[in-house]
């Protein structure tokens, strides 16, 4: 990997809150008060009116962080980092960790994105969740998660992220299983939340790390002391962030969740991949570039990851016909595509958040168009028994359409900017690495267009008895604002507007060192686009697609319809393992341990019932043991004395 | 003055009293008995206190007949309730508590 290091990652140096910035923490407070209000006072109570106050509160956080972030616009670019403590929470000996927020750079688009797409989503819960008996709580767990995910960027160090970090995983673990009278549902939440904890071991082992290396954990301090930190260090909190980017963004070897997470209602679905959840480890390796711009191994470990990840989503999302499970697979593969932007280091940060936004936009409207689709056919999730919807759902359709032309990357939608700046950061890096992000743009081309095609063309393969209408207005109007974002996301790039925004906080892009001009790699990823796109009208489009799964099919579609064999990875290599070493310490506790303490216990009781014979009740018996005692000590002081 | 016969006779009083509270069985001769090793422990007492020429061995058999006076008003209580209860004096009988 030819990563030139940079000298030193920018400081982060906060200003303290003042003026507007005051409202800093009312982000975090709002949502984090619907939620409990929800939840305390039950689903029966406030079953009136929790839809509105979840909605109400979301909103109101995302006013105040467009007013914030039009104040934050008009500063001085120096000036553009504030710090706010909200009160001290921990102070033990020399450990301090204030419940501190930053509010910079960064966070300010996290919390645009999260409060901006978490409202639309609000929103289109309302109509997607009408018939649910259990709405209120439904909103009280997405406001949870709102606020939780607030926490995580923009807490102003590692143990306030850490906090938002769990209480992702918390949200996400009770919004999974929202349906919990359904079997799958309970076990993909429980599998979520396991598969999360490996990651956080990654999340706490960093954290304490940094406590022991640097004597704080918070940001400011840690970047203002990076450079004098040695490598093996840098080395290993690398590695330890990653494993917990890996968890909660689903980067392979800790992918398997996210494809089960499908479990939950649809707008979850897109609350996870879009706004929260799945993008905070690409906001930790972003946010945590002082660590990696030390250690090029690290970085290396990074990009390795993110390309596997981007081709094995890419894969299983070829092959799938429930609808949201290939829109999974692509969310892992879009993830990939970041996390390997992120470890190309500040030649990529910016892009990675960048992908990040539009990615939010585009996949928000796919999931929510998505959801509008299974809303017509009666959550039916099988593309195979779709077909010919774009005359009956007819506004999903067309916005839908356009989030399809954004992932795909089509000019000039939203996803066309992105993902363009990431595969030319990538080749500028390493041959290797570019390949793999072309032939993922040439993949998802190829699944995108299968289910566009499957869902929205071709003859109605529709269910008996289905009756395709079109959404409520209260669904339809979050789907065109999202489409609006994904055909207009891309306008962030203009005039290098992200990149020198961002720069403050990862440093500034190097120069990109291409041998070719980068208009011909445009030209060759659309291409390659084209060519997926061609392939799927080859192969799905033209032919009639069969209403059940054709069963012989090769090898390759097999492993992607088995997850690439993820499970069966986990389960034979970790799991039957696990077992049978469960088993044997069952075995060692009940033959080694219990008899060992059974064996002390029951020869206590043998001599016990041999001792106890001495107690005869005959009084002379023990005048005669009294005798002898004083005998004995006759004995013991005679001899004593005499020698 | 030697003491050595006087201290022959206590070891005897002593051994005697030994015997009796071991082998007798019933409880009036096993507390005479018992009064025998007492007294016979006083003799060699007063005998040291004599050899030695100090009262210490004096005083300590006075504290030996004052507890021995005490020990003989409970103990011939006990005794006397026993054998009112159970009509025996014997001291193998009074055997419950046990095993």
């Amino acid at each position: 990997m030819s990563i030139p290091l940079a000298a030193s990652a920018p400081v982060i140096d906060p200003s303290p809150a003042s003026g507007v910035f005051n409202l800093l923490w009312v982000v975090i407070a709002l949502p984090a008060l619907g939620a409990a209000l929800i939840l305390l006072l039950g689903n029966r109570r406030t079953s009136g009116f929790a839809h509105l106050l979840g909605c109400a509160t979301v909103l109101g956080s995302f006013v105040i962080s467009l007013v914030l972030f039009v104040t934050l616009l008009g500063r001085d670019e120096s000036d553009r980092q504030v710090g706010q403590v909200v009160y001290n929470w921990v102070d033990a000996g020399s450990f301090h960790a204030p419940f501190g927020l930053l509010y910079d750079q960064l966070s300010a688009l996290f919390l645009l994105l999260i409060t901006g797409v978490g409202s639309l989503i609000h929103i289109y819960s309302v109509g997607y969740m009408e018939h649910d008996a259990r709405r209120a709580r439904f909103f009280g767990y997405l406001n949870l998660f709102v606020a939780a995910m607030l926490t995580l960027v923009l807490g102003d160090n590692y143990l306030v992220l850490f906090l938002g970090w769990e209480g992702v995983g918390l949200a996400s673990y009770l919004l999974i299983g929202f349906w919990q009278h359904k079997p799958s549902a309970a076990v993909a939440a429980k599998k979520a939340f396991v598969v999360n904890r490996v990651g956080d071991i990654g999340m706490a082992l960093g954290t304490m790390l940094f406590f022991a290396t640097f004597g704080t954990v918070s940001f400011a301090g840690i970047s203002a002391a990076a450079d004098r930190a040695d490598d093996l260090t840098m080395t290993f909190l690398g590695l330890l962030l990653l494993l917990a980017a890996c968890g909660k963004s689903a980067q392979v070897p800790l992918q398997s969740w996210l494809l089960d997470a499908m479990e939950g209602p649809t707008p979850v679905s897109a609350l996870i991949h879009a706004a929260t959840m799945v993008t905070a480890g690409v906001y930790l390796v972003v946010r945590s570039n002082f660590v990696f711009d030390h250690t090029e191994l690290a970085q290396t470990a990074v990009v390795v990851v993110g390309a596997v990840t981007l081709l094995w989503g890419a894969i299983i999302g070829c092959a799938k016909d429930d609808i949201k499970k290939a829109l999974a697979g692509s969310t892992m593969s879009q993830i990939g595509y970041m996390m390997l932007a992120a470890g190309l280091g500040p030649a990529g940060y910016a892009f990675a958040i960048f992908h990040l936004l539009t990615h939010g936009f585009f996949k928000a409207n796919l999931f929510l168009g998505a959801g509008s689709v299974m809303h017509a056919m009666d959550d039916d999730v099988d593309m195979r028994h779709y077909g010919a919807l774009s005359k009956a759902v007819p506004v999903t359709f067309l916005t839908f359409a356009i989030g399809y032309l954004a992932i795909i990357g089509i000019p000039p939608f939203a996803g066309f900017w992105s993902k363009d700046k990431i595969i030319e950061a990538a080749f500028g890096d390493n041959l290797v690495v570019g390949l793999a992000t072309l032939v993922g743009a040439g993949i998802t081309a190829f699944y995108m267009s299968r289910v566009m095609l499957m869902t929205y063309f071709g003859r109605k393969r529709w269910e008996e008895g289905v009756h395709p209408h079109e959404s409520p207005k209260v669904m339809t109007i979050p789907l065109m604002v999202l489409a609006a974002l994904s055909a207009l996301g891309g306008l962030l790039i203009f005039g290098d507007w992200i990149v020198d925004w961002l720069a403050p906080v990862v440093g500034p892009e190097p120069e990109l060192h291409l041998g070719v001009p980068t208009i011909v790699l445009t030209l060759v990823v659309l291409v390659v686009v084209l060519v997926g796109v061609a392939v799927a009208w080859l192969t799905v489009g033209r032919h009639e697609v069969p209403r059940t799964a054709p069963a012989k099919v090769s090898f390759a579609t097999r492993a992607a319809r088995a997850d690439l064999y993820g499970d069966a990875f986990n389960e034979g290599v970790l799991m039957r393992p696990g077992d049978r070493f469960v088993e044997g310490l069952v075995v060692f506790d009940d033959r080694g341990v219990d008899a060992f303490v059974d064996g002390t216990a029951s020869s206590f009781r043998g001599m016990s019932g041999t001792f106890r014979r001495l107690q005869t009740g005959y009084v002379r018996s023990y005048a005669l043991s009294l005798l002898g005692g004083a005998v004995l000590v006759v004995l013991a002081l005679l001899a004593v004395n005499i020698a | 003055m030697s003491g050595s016969p006087f201290l022959v006779l206590s070891a005897i009083l002593f051994t005697i009293g030994c015997v009796g509270v071991l082998t007798r069985r019933n409880a009036i001769v096993v507390f005479m008995c018992v009064e025998l090793m007492l007294n016979a422990s006083n003799l060699a007492l007063v005998t040291f206190a004599r050899v030695n020429g100090n009262l210490d061995g004096q005083v300590a058999a006075f504290f030996v007949m004052v507890v021995a006076a005490a020990e003989v008003v409970v103990g011939l209580a006990i005794i006397m309730t026993i054998f009112r209860t159970r009509r025996s004096a014997s001291v193998d009988d009074a055997s419950l508590l046990k095993y």
